[in-house]
Formats: structure tokens, sequence, C-alpha cells
């Protein structure tokens, strides 16, 4: 029996990799160290979210609220610093409110062609390393709409939002024969045209701020959840030595 | 006290058979006293069972299944605003999955030791229709969050009832409600999940149980106990179930539990093998994912029905082979045709074939969330094929099988 395991996962170790190799070429990503413990950056992602992205992406899952305790803020800093949408009377949103917009999605579609999506729950979908690539590899197109384009997600819809912290990059591409001996255009990096707030070190400090705001507003859950988790785990491990204890003395007049 | 509850149980006992129901199932019932790690799996089962009722009922109280969009905003709601709502829906989600992996270790420890054979035929057929039961109830469960795997999947599977000749599209617009996937369909699904599927599920395991209690338990040695019994009736091999195998039970739990929560705290997602990454997007009828993968517990059939070409300008060959993958084994009991139930004393014919049919059902499983290419075609197409030869190689190989001597009494 033993044996026949044995054979069965050997088979099946050589086996995978020669079945996993056929996949496509992606999109390298650049590795995203979140860090949900780190309240000053969630603060300063917020900060960036609430001035950047808000005006056309929603967060409307997600409470005003639970986000001013989660990343520790008070309701009035909250208030006073983070909450520029307005409710449908045109007062300031309240602050148990969810986070909404006030784009209209007629006018989003006419202006972006699509309809910028809610992103409460983008970095579950895309996951951090593709956000924190993405949000950094914009750059000038004069072909597109909106002048803008991504390596990333290319011909996206959306422009290039943080062109006033980044600056404004070109791409650049070279030229080398590919394995059949075609002349194929590879993408070789970027090149900065103008200099924005931020020197790069900086910018990609930002964007992993933000990302990690996005991370937590994903699922606020994961601030707790690790935790609890750890109580649990210990809880666990002194029952099964106490349950092991007992199945030993029972079990002891059965052999 | 004793006597006054003593009092109280015969009052009962006279009129609802407690005690006898308890002797029977619990406190008389003689296991074999060498179950091993593969005998944990039933509890187990059990226990995930009661997890998924138990938090089911909690999810019910805050979910909408009006619509997709109703759906996916009361699953946020619940993620984020109930108390302790992300704990309850992560128990669900990971203790579904967790289903399976219980389920496919039990059904894979009665192929080891032959506990679908004679007399434990209907225990089989029993614990066959709870894995049935159990697919569709993960089906249709999978639609609920509302999110784009949700969607895209259930119109996959949907889609196979359309390949149906003649009645094909009356028969999915019947499943769906609707002339397409909807809120009607989120609605009826949720009502079978929540309702229709659980009460024969119920029921299922307990003719499962009671049909195994009958007959009583095989163990790793296939030998039967109740063939040797001592001058008071009782199995020589046989240790009552309580208080040996409750205690043993409990402390498989505590490992189990373990790895439950290690998953469910720190990677609710598995990878995204749990919950995909698409389904954190709201559904869109108007938007195909790149690449649409049933849950891992549905990929070795799904690989099958991928696997095989539709021909004489119809897709039915891929459903049929999906469904006889899963028929064919409701028919293991009189398929096995050898005299002897453990793998310990069958022949390395026997083995061969068992470890071929593993190994062919992991790969398939894992082909399954891959997308498809030619060389993974080609590979899916060779295990489905050797997949579908377990069943007449056993039917040859065990007719005079040669196979070791099985001992009188148990080994260990």
């Amino acid at each position: 029996m033993k044996a026949t395991i044995l054979k069965l996962s050997a088979v099946i170790a050589l086996a995978l990799p020669l079945l996993a190799n056929a996949g496509g070429a992606a999109v390298h990503l650049d590795k995203a160290n979140v860090n949900l413990d780190n309240k000053d950056s969630l603060q300063r992602g917020a900060k960036i979210y609430m001035n950047y992205c808000m005006g056309c992406h929603s967060l409307k899952y997600q409470r005003y609220k639970r986000t001013a305790e989660d990343i520790g803020l008070t309701e009035d800093e909250m208030k006073q610093s983070l909450i520029f949408t307005t409710d449908k009377y045109g007062d300031a949103t309240k602050i148990g409110a969810l986070m909404q917009n006030n784009m209209e999605a007629e006018y989003a579609e006419a202006s972006f062609g699509a309809a910028p999506p809610d992103l409460t729950l983008v970095a579950r979908a895309r996951g951090t390393d593709w956000l924190y690539t993405y949000l950094r590899t914009f750059y000038k197109d004069e072909n597109r709409p909106l002048g803008a384009n991504n390596t990333t997600f290319p011909n996206v819809g959306m422009p290039n939002v943080l062109w006033e912290l980044q600056g404004w990059k070109k791409a650049t591409y070279k030229t080398e024969k590919n394995e059949e001996g075609e002349l194929v255009e590879h993408f070789a990096g970027f090149e900065t045209i103008t200099e924005g707030k931020l020197n790069d070190k900086e910018f990609d400090a930002a964007v992993l701020d933000l990302v990690n705001f996005l991370e937590y507003v994903g699922e606020p859950a994961k601030l707790v959840r690790g935790k609890i988790g750890g109580y649990v785990l210990f809880f666990l491990f002194l029952f099964g030595i106490l349950a092991y204890a007992l199945k030993k003395e029972y079990w002891r007049d059965v052999h | 006290m004793q006597t006054k509850l003593e009092q109280l149980m015969g009052w009962v006992d006279q009129r609802f058979p407690a005690t006898k129901m308890w002797n029977e199932h619990v406190g008389k019932y003689y296991a074999p006293k060498n179950f091993n790690f593969w005998y944990f799996f039933g509890s187990l089962a059990m226990l995930v069972l009661v997890n998924q009722i138990v938090t089911g009922i909690f999810l019910t109280m805050n979910f909408n299944p009006s619509t997709f969009e109703a759906a996916f905003e009361s699953v946020e709601y619940i993620m984020r605003e109930v108390t302790g709502g992300w704990l309850i829906r992560y128990m669900h989600s990971t203790g579904a999955s967790a289903f399976f992996v219980v389920i496919y270790l039990h059904m894979f420890r009665g192929l080891l030791y032959g506990s679908y054979k004679q007399p434990r035929e209907l225990v089989w057929i029993f614990g066959m229709l709870i894995y049935l039961v159990l697919m569709g109830e993960a089906f249709m469960g999978y639609l609920l969050p509302g999110g784009q795997m949700s969607y895209w999947g259930a119109q996959v599977i949907l889609n196979l009832f359309s390949a149906i000749p003649y009645y094909g599209e009356d028969i999915s617009t019947l499943i769906r409600g609707d002339y397409v996937i909807s809120g009607a369909t989120l609605n009826r699904f949720f009502a079978f999940h929540v309702i229709a599927m659980p009460l024969i599920l119920l029921g299922l395991v307990m003719a499962h149980l009671i049909a195994l209690h009958e007959v009583g338990s095989n163990n790793p040695d296939g030998i039967e106990i109740k063939k040797d019994k001592d001058e008071n009736g009782i199995p020589k091999d046989g240790i009552p179930f309580h208080p040996y195998y409750t205690v043993k039970d409990i402390f498989g739990v505590v490992v189990f539990a373990f790895f439950f929560c290690i998953i469910m705290f720190y990677m609710p997602e598995f990878m995204g093998m749990f919950l995909e990454a698409p389904n954190f997007v709201e559904a869109n009828p108007f938007k195909t994912p790149d690449h649409i993968a049933p849950v891992w517990y549905f990929t070795p059939y799904y690989s099958i029905l991928r696997a095989i070409p539709s021909f004489l300008g119809t897709q039915i060959w891929g459903v049929i082979g999906m469904g006889g993958a899963i028929v064919c084994l409701f028919f293991l009991p009189w398929l096995d045709r050898g005299p002897v139930k453990s793998i310990r004393y069958r022949s390395i014919w026997y083995k061969l074939n068992l470890a071929v049919f593993i190994i062919c059902f992991l790969i398939l499983g894992y082909l399954g969330v891959k997308e498809a290419t030619d060389g993974r075609t080609l590979v899916a197409r060779i295990c489905s094929v050797a997949y579908f030869l377990y069943f007449p190689a056993l039917f040859i190989l065990s007719k005079n099988e040669k196979t070791k001597p099985v001992p009188e009494r148990l080994t260990d």
C-alpha cells in the first residue's frame, strides 16, 4: 500500500510540471508588499484615494465611519479631511453612509466609454500585485482619446489620473529577433518626459499606500481574522492534547 | 437523583425507543477495533454537514436572493456589517470545499478496503446518492454570491441541458425559470439550496447510517467481524462505538478543525481555489470572463466533458461522458467480483488498476482548472479513457483474481 502511494505521488509529481508549462505569456507583475498593520500607510492611501480616485470610482459596499475606525482616524478627522462627496441634497455625505460618489452613469459612459467600476473589491478580484503594477505603468500615448495608455492593461479607458504625482513617461521599444527570426518590437522601459511632484521612489511608495488601502477596503475583516485565528488555533492545540490523552486513556484496554 | 433520571428515561422509553436507538447506533454498536486514519472521514463528513447547515441558517438571515445585484450586495453586507458575518461566510465557503475533500477521501477509503462489496451494496448506493445530491447542492450554492464565476459557471452547466436532443431548450428554460439566467434562477436555486437539497441530503445520510449499522462496519482487513462472536453474541474483534470511537473521533475532529481553521482564518480564498478571484466582480451577462473554470471539486468531470469532442452535430457525448463517469461508480459493487475486500490481500493488478484510476482522476481534476490547450486536451482524453477503463478492467481482473490469504481475525 505504501509503495502504491509512493508510486502514485511520484507519477503525479512528474506529470504536473509537464502539464503546467503551456500557459500564455503573462504580464510581469511587481510585488506589492502590502501591510494592513501600517495604519499610517492606510491613512495615506485613503487620502490618495479620496483625492484622485473617488470622483469616478465609488466604494459602495464600505462605509466612511467603519473606514475611519479601522484606519485609525476620528470621525471628525474623516469628515474634515476625507469626505468630498455629497448626498442627494448637496450636503456633505454623512459619516455613516456608504462611500458612493456623485458621478452619473450616463455621463461616465459618455466620457470614458464605460462607467468606471466600483473598486470596493478590486484588490480581491485583481490582486494587489496587479494593482501596484497597473497604477505605475501609465505612459503618454497621443493615439488614445485621453492621451494615456498602460502596459499592464493595454488600451484601458482610464486616463493617467496620477500624472500630477508621477509626471509623464513615454514607453520605449527595442526591436529584437524572435525564435523564428522575425523582428518583433519589445517594450524596453519608460523614459521620463516631465517630472511630477514625487520622484520615482516616492511615487512607488504612494501607490503602495493606495494599494494597501484598497486591500483593506476589499476585506475589512482581514484586520481581525488573523488575530482571532491565532486564538482559535491555540485553543484547538490545547484541546487536541487533551483529546489525545483521553483517547489514549480509553483505548488502553482495547489492545 | 440518579433514580429520578432513570425513571424519566424509563418513562420516555415506554413511549419512544430512545435507549434502544442509542444502543443500536452508538452505545452497543460494535465496530471493528482496527479502524485507521481513513476511518475518520465519515464522522468528519457529518461534522461538515452540520457546519454547513448551521452557518447556512445564519447566512440566510441576511442574504437577499432577489437579483444578482442584491445577492452580491448582501454577501458584502454579511462580510462587512453583520456581526461575525465574515466568519460565518468563511465557515460556509471553506466548509463547502472541506465537504468534498472529506467525501472524496471517504470514498477512496471505500475503494481501498472494498467497503462497497457485499453486504454493503446499499451503503455504497446511498453514499453515491449523497455525493450526487451534494454536487447539486454545491452547484446551486455557487450561483448565490452573484459573482462573475457564479453566473458564467452556471451558464456553462445549464447550457449542457440544451445539448439534450429535442427537449434541451425547454428543459433549460424550465430550470432557469427564464430565458436567461436571472433573478428568477437565483431565487429557485436559493430555494433548492436551502430547503430541498438539504432535506434530501439529511434523509440520505440517515439511510446511509441505518444501512451501515444494519450490516456493520467494514475494516482495513475486510473481514466480517460478526462471523466470530463470543458467548454473549458480541463480535470478538468489535468494540462499542461509544466510548471508543467517540473519543477517537473527537481527536480527529480537533485535528481536522485545526487545518480547517488555518485555511479559514489565513487563506479563505485558498489561492483562488475555494473563492475564485473573478467572483469578487458582480455578475455581468455582457462580459465573459477570460477563463471559466468550475470550482476544484467538479474539475475531473469538467475535464471529461471538455475532452470529448462533439460529433454527429451534437455536443451531447461530452455530457453523457461526464454523467457516465459518475454513474459508473454506482455499479462498483457488482463490477467487482473478487471474493476479497481489502486491498491488503488483493492482487497487484487490482492495486495497479486502482492507482491508475486515482492518478487519472487527479490529473483530470488538475486539467479542469486550466485552460484547454491541444496538449492538455490530449492528456485529458487519455486520462478520460483510462478513467472509464477502470470499470471493465475491474470486472475482468476480479473474476479469477489471485489473492493473498485473508486472516481469520483482525491483524492490528
